[in-house]
């Protein structure tokens, strides 16, 4: 897979990173290295073997459907850079 | 607008459903509507790092009720994936959902419209979470976000482009309404957002296979409003097809104050979601047993009693209105066990009954008069005790304030049992006779309709007692 500057564009964009065109090639080179290194698997015949999508083999881990575990407003809002005494608080999403 | 039956609508409609459990999906925080802003929140809703999210089992038992009454064949083996976008109200940065195994696949629902009956094909009904709420009028510099929505369970209900008309669309939501609420699984409360709809329209020309560009819109907050939307996109877009404009592919939302829909944002890209397995969540595995004690408690689906409805004799109007909603069918299934006479049973349900349960906004289960009861009512009518009119004016609203009496103790008490008895009747004939002599002589001129003065008048002087039948029998013996 070869990594240019509208592949870096287009991960930075769903990413909401911005770079500086100078940290640009840094990143196109970095990010061609790590996807070759992964690519060598694509060496690997894996025909016939099902894909491996979780390390565990414990499965159906539920919960009874019980109201337990939550924390109070001023708690929940102690990290957040932005509040007021109700709210998270973040740019304006929609001007009215 | 139909430029000559040239264009034909193609909709395919995606359902959310807020599941009405206690906890949310993954965390124990309440999952109820109302509550003051972030104080359902715990360290999962929040996305704290190092938290682990756990699925709720009842979440995963509404999901396959809503499959099973949606005739879906139930996914054995379920994994969630992470759905990842940015938007402030999504704490975690992507969306848990259900990508590559949906709990429940295919099925249908049967719609009923004016000209036809048919079943909407669905693609799929999946179990996802909810996203955070943004505020955007309440701080003019800032969105404020409240989290308690976050984490809610969800079932997304996606049909196949399946429907050609507003009309559909609008039959389709209704009965998703009633479904969820039929089975307990959704209060499908479309205002407060716990059953939402987002519609897809595309046109093409009549005998086309392809499908034309689709536009989806949002904000539909009542069936009525889907509809309308419906209606307004497909007006829109042969509009622009007709003046030779391309429809191009968009997100837009309907505006209720003067039912129209704008943009909100063009597709150029397509979405990039990148899903992937959710690690932090087992897979779960859904045996046959688990999914059959289901099917064992879903309660009878109102397709299946309205053709025993039918069956019973009822016509298709009354059919349909026992089954309206579940409440209502319930009160008539427990009715009919102690009264073979459906027919008096519907009538009261939807007269007399019907406005007490609309006066006092209440459903049939809350109603204070037991189904027994009501039998009870119907079967003195039908002996002739009392007729149905003093039934329902008299002996009903003393059973409403006292439901522990008996109709047949109150009709007593009140005085109230019909009289068929000659001799009493026949007085009170002589006594109203004998009161309007220039009455009868008008009568005997050939004025009949008078006997219905007589006739009422004979309930006067007995209180009701008198059994009319009988009463204008013996009045018109006298007066031949």
């Amino acid at each position: 897979m070869q990594v240019n500057d509208e592949l870096v564009d287009q991960l930075s964009t769903l990413a909401r990173l911005t770079f500086k065109p100078e940290e640009k090639e840094g990143i196109k080179t970095d990010l061609q290295k790590m996807i070759s290194f992964i690519e060598k698997l694509n060496e690997l015949d894996t025909t016939g073997v099902e894909p491996l999508l979780f390390m565990s083999d414990e499965v159906n881990v539920l919960r009874e459907d019980e109201v337990k575990g939550s924390i109070t407003r001023e708690e929940g809002l102690l990290n957040a850079p932005l509040r007021d005494d109700k709210f998270f608080k973040v740019p304006k999403v929609i001007r009215k | 607008m139909d430029v000559n039956g040239k264009y034909e609508a193609v909709i395919g409609l995606e359902v959310h459903a807020q599941l009405q459990t206690q906890s949310k999906l993954f965390s124990g925080d309440s999952a109820s509507f109302g509550a003051e802003p972030n104080t359902h929140i715990s360290p999962i809703t929040l996305a704290h790092p190092g938290t682990l999210p756990k699925t709720n089992k009842k979440a995963v038992e509404y999901a396959i009720m809503m499959g099973l009454a949606c005739n879906c064949e139930i996914e054995r083996y379920n994994y969630f994936a992470r759905k990842n976008y940015f938007y402030p109200d999504l704490p975690k940065g992507y969306q848990v959902s259900q990508h590559t195994t949906p709990i429940c696949k295919g099925g249908y629902v049967s719609i009923k419209t004016k000209d036809a009956e048919r079943n909407v094909q669905l693609n799929r009904i999946h179990l996802e979470e909810d996203a955070g709420k943004s505020i955007h009028d309440a701080d003019d510099n800032y969105t404020c976000i409240d989290l308690n929505r976050a984490g809610v369970p969800l079932i997304e209900i996606v049909t196949e482009p399946d429907m050609h008309s507003a009309e559909e669309a609008f039959q389709y939501v209704t009965e998703i309404r009633k479904l969820v609420r039929w089975i307990g699984v959704c209060d499908g409360n479309m205002e407060e957002g716990s059953l939402r709809c987002d519609a897809n329209v595309s046109i093409r020309l009549k005998g086309e296979t392809t499908l034309g560009t689709k536009v989806e819109v949002k904000n539909l907050n009542s069936i009525r409003n889907v509809k309308k939307a419906i209606e307004y996109e497909i007006d829109r877009m042969i509009g622009m097809v007709e003046k030779g404009e391309t429809i191009i592919q968009q997100t837009r939302s309907f505006d209720a104050d003067n039912d129209t829909t704008f943009a909100i944002r063009d597709k150029e890209e397509a979405n990039d979601y990148r899903y992937f397995p959710e690690p932090d969540l087992t897979p779960f595995l859904l045996t046959e047993e688990f999914i059959a004690g289901i099917q064992a408690r879903l309660p009878a689906l109102p397709q299946v009693l309205f053709a025993k409805y039918k069956l019973l004799g009822l016509s298709e109007y009354d059919a349909h209105q026992m089954c309206d909603d579940k409440a209502t069918a319930a009160y008539f299934e427990q009715a009919i066990a102690y009264s073979k006479n459906y027919k008096a049973i519907v009538n009261w349900m939807t007269g007399p009954l019907r406005q007490v349960v609309n006066e006092q906004n209440i459903s049939f289960n809350e109603l204070s008069i037991t189904p027994k009861t009501l039998a009870d009512l119907v079967t003195i009518v039908e002996e002739g005790k009392v007729n149905f009119s003093v039934a329902s004016l008299k002996v009903l609203p003393v059973l409403l304030s006292n439901p522990v009496k008996g109709p047949l103790q109150v009709a007593e008490e009140l005085n109230l049992i019909q009289v068929s008895g000659s001799a009493d009747i026949e007085n009170w004939v002589n006594e109203v006779l004998a009161k309007m002599p220039d009455k009868v002589v008008e009568y005997k001129k050939g004025k009949k309709g008078l006997i219905g003065l007589f006739v009422g008048e004979i309930k006067k002087v007995s209180k009701g007692k008198a059994d009319p039948k009988k009463a204008t029998q013996l009045l018109e013996e006298k007066l031949r």
